[in-house]
């Protein structure tokens, strides 16, 4: 262990913050129902910040370096937007405050989702997603809604291809639906015989839509996307596509235009909102005229036009036949906030050079790898790029023994095996923020780890050296099952 | 062909369960070959004794630390009995997947199922091919 | 190009080095009718305008450093030490993501253990998740995982009318596909008739504790009946109240959810907040997200990584009980700095000024003509007020006295008109509180 726990470090009767006393006259307290003991750690406020920052340094992240997670954008955060996130008037706002008192903050939803539909294609957007997999989970619902209000209860069947992020077909299962996955073909697309197959079969009017990234998972534009799109709309169904990488699609192509009805968007990761070692994201969706009346609520909306003199009310409104609530209060404001402020930097003339850089610096590791890394799909790629992190010639050698050999070379991993269609897969994202030294010194550690793996395996293979740790036993940590480390109650039951 | 066991008195599925038949009740494992590519198996859980199943429905749940996976019975009848030593020691299936490894016995209502199953060698076959 | 940082030159050896001429020409793939749309946007702004637009708007808002504060009902204002925000502010944890590669996350990793562990010793249960979206998606949650304790032969959920009702209407929205009979909450059942709905069928029964009104009931004979119907009690529990009661472990409940806003994280007009889920060690397989486990590495030191991951969405998939992927990690880091902060004596002082600022403020308001506490059982920090008229006129004249008065309950209860859910937290003075009195004495 590098760092004590911040139960070992205490001493009884100290205190991390200094409280003001009392200034009311006490009241009764009801005896039988308080506890006897608070059993959390005693410590003063020096030994919490250095506890804290000592564990900070375990950690790697985009303040860092290049942090080339595949499918997860990580780009880095303006540190403008976690000023402006911090302003008194947003960040002590009550959720249930009159809408009169809220009209800043209202005014700057209505402007989010407008621009987030302009940005996609979509006629109207609500926020309230905390993250992308609920945005999902909304989509599906919704396209559920759609088909019950109109008799077509039957259509229970969701079309998912096998590259899909794991959310989605989980997604299909929560809403009550079942997944039918479809193959890829050899160019890393849906294999369009099977989705015809299964549009025009036995299955056709069970259809209840399909769920696919754009571009794939894969980092691949699906060249066929619009003969996709028709076969599904062609059986009745609707089309869901995860947002997963509109990083690579900004000011290129617009999906509500492609004939998609309905998206989420990660706000956390195309708009620039700090991932924050696993959330808070952000998973807006955005939806054609067929499914509006059916997004999750609330949505902010003009409710009194503006007269000459002032400005238009804004008020939340409940779509006619929403899906619900997906969470309590409005989606995580914080995370709006900060998209905004990210729009706003960028504007009509610079969003596009968001997607055209991205794709820039995912296109130049594609090249400067190539040669020395197996290529599945040789064509330009997206946003992101895949390898294949193994060589034919050294066996033992595996994506993941790359990966963990990258730390030692000062780089967070990309993505390993996923997806789950290429073997040894590692999924490189490198964002359009990394300067092309940057992307010149990953290309150079991946050469020198291609070399190693050949000349010395056991570098790899037992890598990484220099992290904080070496790697760890997860069966041990299974098996023990340590989840806790507090001391135990009296407990009931069990 | 690949290092493990395949006992020739028994019958297997393509989802990796071997099947062994004394009367109407029908004792179901995992075979060699899975508990090999699962690795580390850290946990089972079955369903209840008493359910009901179809032919083709799943008994159980086996993980290991980076995967999980379905447990289906090639014949329909009742669940009998569990091998709730397995709930604690998981790894008794990774050891013997054919003997103490064993995962439940089915009071089946109909035999037939088993006829299209897999013999050893059509396994083994089977295996080599994946 | 605001946070682009490549210049003329490197981009054309960058296109060169690709063999394209243009980087528009890396977009062959898509359709070319769809091609470079363009987008009605605002122009651009630079960082200064920006800051300003933002002041600008964060202004014309009613908040909680120019008024005094009484609504909670779920969202509370609460003292944030200035540590929390220092820490948090540090970019080795808010531009890091989800530890997937262990070796490089161990802050993320111990700082999250380290939280599970604080928020069992709140709750008075085994183990507890990396967090959930918050509050109520953490009892829609709870309600699946019932369900598949109840292997789905129980279908009955019952819900207790005094649970948020954001939170019930949230445990419906992710219910609606399953087969599933949420009832019990939409009336006015007490503890009694809650225990009456009790059957074989029933997956689990929920509480709030206090309650929605702040109330505060011993749940462990409501324990005791649950589990004799083999049901799980799930209890949604404000944090900020556990610093002074029983824990709900202590009485018998099997799950504690509810919202870690109060532990540090502002208000923000609704989130980012902080779901926590805590459970007992007999279920924790059936948790959804990510856990943390303590483990060693090759060297034999321990260190910590993500456990029990053949549950989740990437490798589970259609067979997962839940999609979550990325949770409110920040925000269980804020709670965890809050926690360690606070500690074992700090907490509960600040529990303590909640209890008794609430009560001197019931106390006085229930002394004004025509206004009335229900003190029929004991309560935190938020109370209801029998108003003499309309609550909404009460706010507005509140504000213009600097004031943001209480919810008004007519808008979530039918039953309920005329009366206001009041919260008091140690940032209220008692100058406020007097202030607040006085005010509603001018109305009365």
């Amino acid at each position: 262990m590098l760092q004590p726990l911040i139960y070992d470090i205490g001493a009884p009767g100290r205190i991390g913050v200094n409280l003001p006393p009392s200034d009311v006259p006490e009241a009764e307290m009801p005896v039988d129902l308080l506890r006897e003991d608070l059993p959390l750690p005693e410590v003063g406020e020096v030994q919490v910040v250095r506890h804290f920052v000592k564990l900070s340094h375990l950690n790697y992240s985009i303040d860092k370096g290049l942090y080339p997670l595949g499918s997860c954008t990580m780009k880095y955060n303006p540190k403008i937007n976690e000023d402006a996130a911090r302003l008194p008037g947003l960040a002590q706002l009550h959720p249930l405050i009159e809408e009169t008192g809220a009209q800043g903050a209202l005014y700057l939803m209505h402007e989010l989702q407008r621009w987030l539909g302009e940005i996609s294609g979509f006629d109207a957007v609500s926020l309230t997603p905390a993250a992308g997999a609920q945005g999902e989970f909304a989509g599906i619902l919704m396209i559920r809604n759609y088909h019950l209000d109109k008799g077509d209860g039957q259509r229970d069947i969701i079309l998912v291809p096998n590259s899909a992020h794991g959310t989605n077909p989980a997604t299909v299962t929560m809403a009550g639906m079942r997944v039918h996955e479809l193959p890829s073909n050899e160019q890393g697309n849906v294999d369009l015989d099977a989705l015809r197959e299964a549009c025009q079969g036995e299955m056709r009017d069970r259809i209840a839509g399909m769920m696919i990234t754009v571009p794939s998972t894969l980092g691949l534009f699906e060249s066929t996307i619009l003969e996709v799109i028709d076969a599904v709309h062609d059986a009745g169904g609707l089309m869901y596509m995860d947002g997963a990488n509109m990083n690579a699609l900004m000011a290129v192509v617009k999906p509500g235009e492609l004939g998609f009805d309905v998206m989420h968007y990660n706000l956390h990761k195309t708009f620039s909102t700090p991932h924050g070692g696993g959330g808070p994201g952000s998973g807006a969706v955005g939806v054609n005229e067929k499914l509006r009346d059916y997004l999750p609520g609330p949505i902010v909306d003009v409710v009194d036009e503006a007269d000459e003199s002032g400005a238009p009310l804004y008020g939340f409104v409940m779509p006619e036949k929403s899906i619900g609530r997906m969470k309590a209060f409005h989606g995580n404001f914080g995370m709006h906030l900060r998209a905004y402020a990210y729009i706003r930097v960028y504007g009509d003339s610079g969003i596009r050079d968001v997607t055209r850089y991205a794709v820039l610096n995912a296109n130049y590791l594609r090249a400067k790898l190539m040669n020395t890394y197996k290529l599945p799909y040789p064509r330009y790629c997206g946003h992101e790029l895949v390898l294949e992190g193994h060589f034919d010639d050294v066996e033992e050698v595996h994506a993941l023994d790359i990966s963990k050999r990258l730390m030692d070379y000062g780089f967070h991993p990309p993505t390993n095996y996923f997806p789950l269609i290429v073997p040894e897969a590692l999924l490189i994202e490198p964002t359009e923020t990394e300067v092309k030294e940057d992307l010149d010194e990953f290309v150079e550690a991946m050469e020198k780890i291609a070399e190693e793996a050949r000349s010395e395996p056991d570098l790899l293979l037992n890598a990484p050296h220099t992290a904080p740790v070496r790697r760890l036993d997860e069966v041990l940590a299974v098996k023990q099952l340590v989840l806790c480390c507090a001391p135990a109650l009296p407990a009931a039951g069990e | 062909m690949g290092d493990w066991k395949t006992p020739p008195e028994l019958k297997y599925t393509d989802s990796d369960e071997w099947f062994a038949v004394d009367g109407d009740v029908v004792t179901i494992g995992i075979t060699d070959h899975a508990q090999d590519q699962l690795n580390d198996i850290v946990y089972i859980e079955f369903k209840d004794v008493g359910d009901a199943l179809d032919a083709g429905d799943s008994y159980g749940e086996v993980e290991s630390v980076k995967a999980a996976a379905e447990m289906y019975s090639a014949v329909p009848g009742e669940i009998i009995e569990v091998n709730a030593a397995l709930e604690d020691s998981p790894e008794i299936v990774n050891a013997d997947p054919f003997g103490d490894g064993w995962m439940v016995k089915i009071r089946a209502t109909d035999l037939s199922a088993l006829d299209g199953l897999m013999d050893a060698a059509a396994y083994d076959a089977y295996c080599d091919s994946r | 190009m605001s946070y682009i940082p490549h210049t003329e030159a490197e981009t054309g050896e960058m296109l060169a080095a690709i063999g394209v001429d243009s980087i528009d020409g890396l977009f062959d793939a898509v359709p070319e009718s769809h091609r470079f749309p363009s987008l009605d946007l605002p122009p651009p702004m630079s960082e200064m305008e920006v800051a300003a637009e933002m002041l600008a708007i964060s202004e014309v808002n009613d908040h909680g450093q120019d008024y005094a504060m009484f609504r909670g009902a779920g969202a509370y204002h609460h003292f944030i030490p200035s540590v929390v925000n220092h820490i948090l502010l540090r970019g080795e944890f808010y531009t890091a993501y989800t530890p997937y590669q262990p070796e490089v996350s161990q802050g993320t990793l111990q700082a999250t253990y380290e939280y599970q562990s604080m928020m069992c010793a709140l709750t008075g249960m085994d183990a507890a998740n990396a967090s959930h979206y918050d509050g109520a998606t953490s009892l829609a949650e709870a309600v699946t995982v019932a369900l598949e304790v109840g292997r789905h032969k129980r279908r009955k959920i019952i819900l207790s009318h005094a649970i948020h009702p954001q939170y019930r209407e949230v445990a419906r929205t992710y219910h609606q596909g399953r087969d599933v009979r949420i009832i019990g909450d939409r009336g006015q059942a007490g503890m009694i008739e809650l225990v009456e709905m009790l059957d074989e069928n029933t997956a689990m029964l929920a509480v709030q504790y206090p309650s929605f009104f702040g109330q505060i009931e011993n749940i462990a004979a409501l324990a005791e009946a649950v589990h004799e119907v083999g049901a799980l009690l799930v209890v949604v529990a404000n944090p900020m109240a556990l610093s002074l009661l029983r824990s709900p472990g202590e009485l018998g409940a099997d799950i504690v959810v509810g919202e870690g806003q109060p532990m540090g994280i502002p208000l923000s007009f609704g989130g980012p907040y902080l779901g926590y889920f805590a459970i007992r060690r007999k279920y924790v397989r059936k948790i959804a997200g990510r856990i943390i486990g303590e483990t060693l590495d090759a060297d034999g030191k321990r260190a910590f990584v993500m456990t029990l991951r053949p549950r989740e969405q990437d490798i589970k998939r259609e067979r997962a009980t839940s999609n979550i992927c990325t949770n409110q990690g920040l925000m269980a880091l804020a709670a965890s700095i809050y926690m360690a902060l606070m500690g074992k004596n700090g907490l509960r002082k600040v529990g303590e000024l909640n209890y008794h600022k609430a009560h001197y403020a019931a106390e006085r308001i229930n002394q004004l003509d025509g206004f009335s506490v229900d003190m029929s059982k004991p309560f935190f920090n938020e109370f209801v007020v029998a108003c003499p008229g309309n609550v909404g006129d009460i706010n507005r004249a509140l504000l213009e006295e600097g004031i943001i008065g209480g919810l008004d309950l007519g808008q979530h209860y039918f039953h309920l008109e005329d009366h206001m859910l009041v919260c008091v937290t140690e940032t209220n003075s008692k100058e406020e509180i007097d202030h607040l009195a006085d005010v509603l004495e001018g109305l009365s």
